[in-house]
């Protein structure tokens, strides 16, 4: 009989004030199980200190076809940089 | 037929470049169907690995070694996931890669068809199985598949702990009664060469290891690794004051290396096989834990079902 348990992706906060980062995926029953199965599998060394789970069908991620389109329009506006704007050096504190 | 080729090369381009490949990436259905395989078989050996292990949690011989070991083989559990479910970023199902494990279909590392007799045995895993994993498993931080070489990075973090656990008990037994010394020499003569068989057929006989390092799956071939873990090994035996079963190990000052005996490739293939002395023992271990839980397994998912349809229930009475 198959396993129909089904995937989460796992998020941890590794400390105060960091964002949620991706760690890894488990199959768990529902989000209870997945975050309690997070906490045994990706938390045995306190490298966290906030779970986020989510079903791994939820998530909807880009394309890698769709990367020129989607990225590339940023490659050339380098004006978006500071270092693009000229400044003399007696210039401070900007 | 073309578009083939030219995807091909810009894949090859991005392994030459060192970009890492990501689950959503155009890859040839080789490179997929070759880290499916390699990626499992990782898997499956971290799984059945906590067998023999789990032989001595209960006869361990103070509390401090008993929750080390225990942790250990919890890490191993967990370094299983960790592999499944990168394998499973290529498109196959846990289940599906399970079935392939009990049918016999997909191999696990032959080590672990071996017995853990004595309590040193316990110490000689840790310092030469997890060791000549430890080697394998940093070569491939640097694989070219990201989740494969994510999940490398985090295992290789935990595993140091467990090469040291073993060492120390390696190192307890080195400085105690004549029969401890003697149980000790007895679990590095037995481990000693099935260790080096870990890192798989010579180069020479190896028929993966081209095209594995084509595409930066592999870094160092067989060969170099087993080298290297030689290397290694010899001062670390010394410190413990045992002898490598090989009388034929010795510095090779041109090589800057060891040399060391021809590997019993019989042996190895015979294990491989299928006939070593644990396979059955573990393949049935395996299949019995897995069929007695299955219970469980549907347990939790028709609680959890029941669980959902009732929240959407009151949801409903609430509007
Ligand atoms: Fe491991
Ligand atoms: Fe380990």
């Amino acid at each position: 009989m198959k396993n129909n348990w089904p995937l989460w992706e796992v998020f941890i906060r590794s400390k105060q004030g960091l964002h949620h980062k991706h760690a890894g995926s488990l199959h768990a029953a529902d989000a209870q199980m997945a975050i309690e199965n997070a906490r045994d599998v990706y938390t045995r060394r306190n490298e966290g200190i906030s779970i986020w789970v989510v079903e791994s069908d939820k998530i909807t991620a880009s394309k890698p076809e769709e990367n020129p389109e989607l990225f590339e329009p940023a490659a050339d506006k380098i004006y978006r940089h500071p270092t693009f704007y000229d400044m003399p050096d007696e210039v401070k504190h900007m | 037929m073309a578009d083939l080729n030219s995807l091909e090369a810009k894949f090859q381009e991005k392994i030459d470049n060192e970009i890492k490949i990501e689950p959503k990436d155009w890859m040839p259905e080789k490179y997929r169907q070759t880290l499916i395989r390699q990626i499992s078989q990782h898997a499956h050996s971290e799984v059945v690995g906590m067998l023999p292990e789990g032989n001595w949690i209960t006869r361990a011989p103070s509390l401090r070694r008993k929750v080390a070991l225990l942790a250990k083989i919890q890490d191993e559990a967990g370094h299983g996931l960790y592999l499944y479910s990168a394998a499973e970023t290529l498109g196959v199902e846990r289940d599906d890669l399970i079935e392939q494990l009990h049918t016999g279909k997909a191999k696990y590392s032959s080590i672990f068809n071996y017995p853990t007799l004595t309590w040193a045995d316990i110490g000689a895993v840790g310092w030469l199985v997890d060791g000549a994993a430890i080697m394998n498993q940093v070569m491939l931080t640097r694989t070219s598949y990201g989740p494969y070489s994510r999940a490398m990075v985090r295992i290789c973090k935990e595993e140091s702990f467990h090469q040291r656990q073993g060492y120390e008990i390696l190192l307890t037994l080195s400085r105690g009664s004549e029969d401890q010394k003697r149980m000790l020499q007895d679990a590095v003569n037995r481990f000693w060469w099935p260790s080096l068989m870990m890192f798989g057929p010579s180069d020479k006989d190896s028929v993966h290891t081209a095209q594995a390092m084509k595409w930066k799956i592999k870094r160092k071939t067989n060969d170099e690794l087993r080298q290297q873990f030689v290397d290694v090994c010899v001062d670390q035996a010394r410190i413990l004051g045992v002898t490598l079963p090989d009388p034929n190990l010795k510095w090779n000052e041109e090589r800057g290396h060891y040399d060391f005996s021809e590997i019993d490739w019989d042996e190895f293939w015979n294990v491989v096989k299928g006939n070593g002395p644990c396979n059955k023992q573990r393949m049935d271990a395996r299949i019995k834990a897995h069929e007695e839980g299955a219970w469980v397994r549907e347990a939790a998912m028709a609680y959890a079902e029941k669980q959902a349809k009732r929240r959407k229930e009151e949801t409903t009475q609430v509007a």
